[in-house]
């Protein structure tokens, strides 16, 4: 039934975004972002920003921590997008979907191009209260856009694994719970203080995780910092995480049908 | 003969050493209502999931709607309808949103869709609640949405599993209701049940499972005569009226508290006119009489009640 895939998939995306309109979750996915914005900027950003650069201060950190909270956004989609797919894998609408002649696959890409049009939204939000609280970036309008596509590369990959988890789950409640690591990567990371401020073995991990790479490009593209390899790497970690978490899904989404 | 819209040989599905279905053959022509009955895991679900390809048949030839599950799903898919055990509605959007989803998902063009959806509200009784949230529904709202939402897409076989288990009497008489008249409509339905009631109410035929396999398959008249058990039952005022019938009338189960006798019979004209007669003949009143024909309830019990079942299908009168 591919012949019906893009009508099918608009459907699913209709149906999503109704669901959010009456039940946001904009609201969580801009919460606590902002919360720790605000708690990083004015609670410990005055002693973390001279860290950063001597004598830098408040206004120092304000750019600096603004990369790490957009991350820490995308992280938590994860969560918000393995309850919806569990949701739905544990009702009895998804034997409604099966027995119907459809594009199968738009079940899943509702959710995916849903949550990412939500995503982006909240992106949007939490740089606004950035720019309010001391985040001053001087990007060219091609460097916005390609910071766009990073954080959009990067969003695709965690709600495509927040889509397998969901799929993994045997229940709400475990779906919930299974992509929560997730948050802990832009602190172990180069999200809140650079890396090689850390203890060795710290240090290493947090160089190599795929988070790093996305929050140094950003901060380049942002900014004007250094940025190295960071953005091929970047883009490799996102791709590749996709792909795997697209097959990863796509094989439990076919398991299950045969179930 | 036209093509049944449903037919099964040999079909077998089981979970590793875990025998579910062992050999299931059925034929359920066009326009006919067709019913599962049998206890919680017979194998009831698992029949209709591989009938409407939600799951894959380990052997037997299956052909709904003309087209094999298992070769052209799409086909079957285009053809059928399903309304599951656990409500398949979306609880967060509005009754109308939801067949508005299924329209959409027919591929029905925008005019013809709202129309249907207009139409499914109104012979569904959700007109008035039709904008709210699924979620503040009740259990017979939610299951005529459910059902609204299967016929969306005018499928030509439609499965229905447990279509009224939970719901209170007058749902379950309103749903029964929406059942006839889908079969007035020329619609084949596959129904699954643990109700013997519903089974008699609204079935053609009923195939009786156990354990994975038919225990006795007919009409329902058909079933409830392979069992005996029927019988008159006689109330009197005192124990010499009840003495005096129970001479005339010969071998009776008398009951000398409740002043009740019970004479075997198959509930028909005859057997009543000679009880009557010599109850005449030996000029005995009686206080009270009621005729019990044996009921599904009688067939179900005896035919899954004993230890192997496979013994009683030489009473399958196939």
């Amino acid at each position: 039934m591919t012949t019906y895939a893009l009508r099918d998939s608009t459907t699913m995306l209709r149906r999503y975004l109704l669901r959010a309109r009456r039940y946001p979750l904009i609201g969580f996915l801009v919460g606590i972002p902002v919360i720790m914005l605000l708690l990083f900027v004015y609670v410990f950003g005055g002693t973390l920003g001279d860290g950063i650069a001597a004598g830098g201060g408040r206004a120092a950190y304000a750019n600096y921590v603004t990369p790490g909270i957009l991350l820490l956004a995308i992280a938590s989609i994860a969560q918000l997008t393995a309850i919806g797919v569990a949701q739905d894998m544990t009702e009895g609408i998804i034997n409604r979907f099966r027995t119907m002649a459809i594009f199968r696959p738009s079940v899943l890409t509702g959710h995916v191009i849903g949550n990412l049009a939500q995503m982006l939204l909240a992106l949007a939000v939490v740089i606004g209260v950035a720019l309010l609280v001391g985040f001053r970036p001087n990007a060219t309008p091609v460097e916005w856009l390609a910071a766009t596509g990073m954080l959009t590369l990067v969003s695709l990959a965690v709600i495509w694994f927040g889509v397998a988890c969901g799929l993994t789950a045997r229940t709400v409640e475990s779906a919930s719970n299974l992509p929560m690591p997730l948050i802990l990567l832009p602190f172990l990371g180069s999200g809140f203080v650079p890396t090689d401020s850390m203890p060795t073995g710290v240090s290493l991990a947090a160089e190599y995780q795929p988070f790093t790479p996305v929050m140094e490009t950003i901060r380049g593209l942002l900014l004007g910092t250094g940025i190295g390899n960071s953005a091929w790497l970047a883009t490799a970690w996102c791709t590749a995480l996709t792909v795997l978490c697209f097959f990863w899904a796509r094989s439990r989404y076919n398991r299950e049908a045969a179930h | 003969m036209p093509t049944p819209a449903i037919e099964v040989r040999g079909l077998r599905k089981a979970y590793g050493a875990k025998t579910v279905l062992a050999g299931l053959d059925l034929t359920v022509p066009a326009g006919t209502v067709y019913a599962l009955l049998g206890p919680n895991g017979a194998g009831k679900t698992t029949t209709v999931h591989i009938l409407s390809t939600l799951l894959r048949a380990d052997a037997g030839q299956l052909r709904v709607a003309g087209h094999d599950p298992a070769a052209d799903p799409d086909a079957v898919r285009a053809a059928i309808g399903l309304t599951g055990q656990f409500s398949a509605v979306d609880g967060y959007l509005t009754a109308r949103e939801n067949l508005a989803l299924m329209a959409d998902l027919n591929h029905l063009d925008r005019r013809e869709g709202r129309r249907r959806v207009t139409e499914l509200l109104a012979r569904f009784d959700l007109t008035e609640a039709a904008d709210k949230p699924v979620v503040t529904y009740s259990g017979g709202m939610r299951r005529r949405l459910d059902l609204a939402m299967t016929l969306v897409g005018d499928p030509r076989v439609v499965f229905l599993d447990e279509p009224t288990t939970g719901l209170d009497p007058r749902s379950r008489r309103t749903m029964w209701d929406s059942i006839r008249e889908l079969v007035a409509g020329g619609v084949t339905i596959l129904l699954t049940t643990q109700y013997l009631e519903e089974a008699d109410q609204l079935a053609d035929r009923v195939a009786v499972l156990d354990h994975g396999r038919i225990v006795a398959e007919g009409t329902p008249a058909e079933l409830k005569r392979l069992i005996p058990g029927g019988h008159i039952r006689l109330r009197f005022a005192a124990l010499a009226e009840l003495e005096s019938a129970a001479r005339a009338l010969g071998p009776v189960t008398r009951d000398d508290d409740a002043l009740t006798l019970q004479v075997p019979s198959d509930g028909g004209v005859r057997s009543l006119r000679e009880v009557l007669d010599r109850l005449d003949g030996a000029a005995v009143e009686v206080a009270e009489l009621t005729v019990h024909t044996p009921d599904l309830d009688d067939v179900f019990l005896t035919l899954t009640g004993r230890p192997d079942a496979a013994a009683l299908e030489g009473a399958n009168p196939r």
